[in-house]
């Protein structure tokens, strides 16, 4: 089995609001991240694909169908937007980075033919970031 | 839906390598140049992982602000800007990073309840680093 990690960058705005909380208790929660117009990060996003290394081609998977797939499910769809009403995902959900890390998971892994995800990490900041591994809890 | 989260930090602390229980030449020729009897000093980056159920009202695993709070208090205040050999976490270990990442983890394992601990990971140069996960094998 070998692990293929490919990265790729997008930039976008967010901000986190809960409609159930009361602005006091969004303040609470959010902090500075509750301002409703946003502020945005660049983010990196790391997708690792595991595989066995296919004897004819030496590839775990095809580095430009990965990009191409990246491209279309995420960068086309999450840079330079604002996630809270651009993105289907964060119409009813919170655009954390933990969520992101979901959503650019159930995304990709259905596309995704002879290699098989194993990680999803998103950098907000080079200080933060959050791995997904599909895990449901 | 479970995720891992990952924050990192920077502190600067100076130690000395050095076992009491060890002659000095021994000391010497294990530990080199790091044994010199006064010290020396590195910029540590440190990074904390947590896990846990992503919590459907606030999207996160935990409170950025519950951890940085408790790492600046708990971690940072501790361990930086001063000598590691001093510290009682170090009266009778070699405060080699090692070291350094297993008191750490105990620190915040005893202390940090937000979310489940996975493992703390400290880059002592930008050539070196080191993993502590409470003894768990490490999944990448």
């Amino acid at each position: 089995m070998v692990y293929l990690t490919r990265k790729a960058e997008f930039a976008a705005s967010h901000y986190y609001h809960n409609p159930d909380f009361t602005p006091e208790q969004n303040r609470a929660t959010f902090g500075k991240c509750n301002n409703p117009n946003g502020h945005g990060h660049n983010y990196t996003l790391e997708v690792t694909v595991k595989g066995k290394v296919d004897p004819q081609s030496g590839f775990v998977v095809d580095l430009k169908q990965l990009k191409d797939i990246m491209h279309q499910e995420v960068l086309d769809s999450m840079d330079h937007r604002f996630l809270n009403k651009e993105v289907p995902e964060f119409l009813d959900q919170i655009p954390t980075t933990e969520n992101l890390a979901i959503a650019i998971w159930q995304r990709l892994a259905p596309k995704l033919k002879a290699a098989q995800l194993h990680r999803v990490r998103v950098y907000e900041t080079p200080d933060l970031f959050v791995d997904f591994y599909g895990e449901a809890a | 839906m479970k995720a891992h989260l990952t924050r990192r930090y920077l502190f600067s602390s100076s130690h000395r390598l050095h076992s009491d229980a060890m002659p000095d030449d021994w000391n010497r020729e294990t530990y080199g140049k790091c044994n010199n009897p006064y010290g020396h000093g590195h910029n540590y980056q440190l990074e904390v992982t947590v896990s846990g159920a992503v919590d459907p009202a606030t999207g996160m695993v935990c409170n950025l602000v519950d951890l940085d709070g408790f790492v600046h208090a708990e971690i940072l205040e501790r361990f930086g800007h001063l000598n590691l050999n001093t510290l009682p976490e170090f009266n009778d270990l070699v405060p080699t990073t090692e070291n350094l990442c297993i008191r750490i983890y105990e620190r915040l394992q005893r202390g940090f309840g937000y979310a489940h601990l996975e493992k703390v990971r400290i880059e002592e140069t930008m050539m070196n680093s080191f993993v502590y996960a409470g003894g768990k094998e490490l999944r990448d």
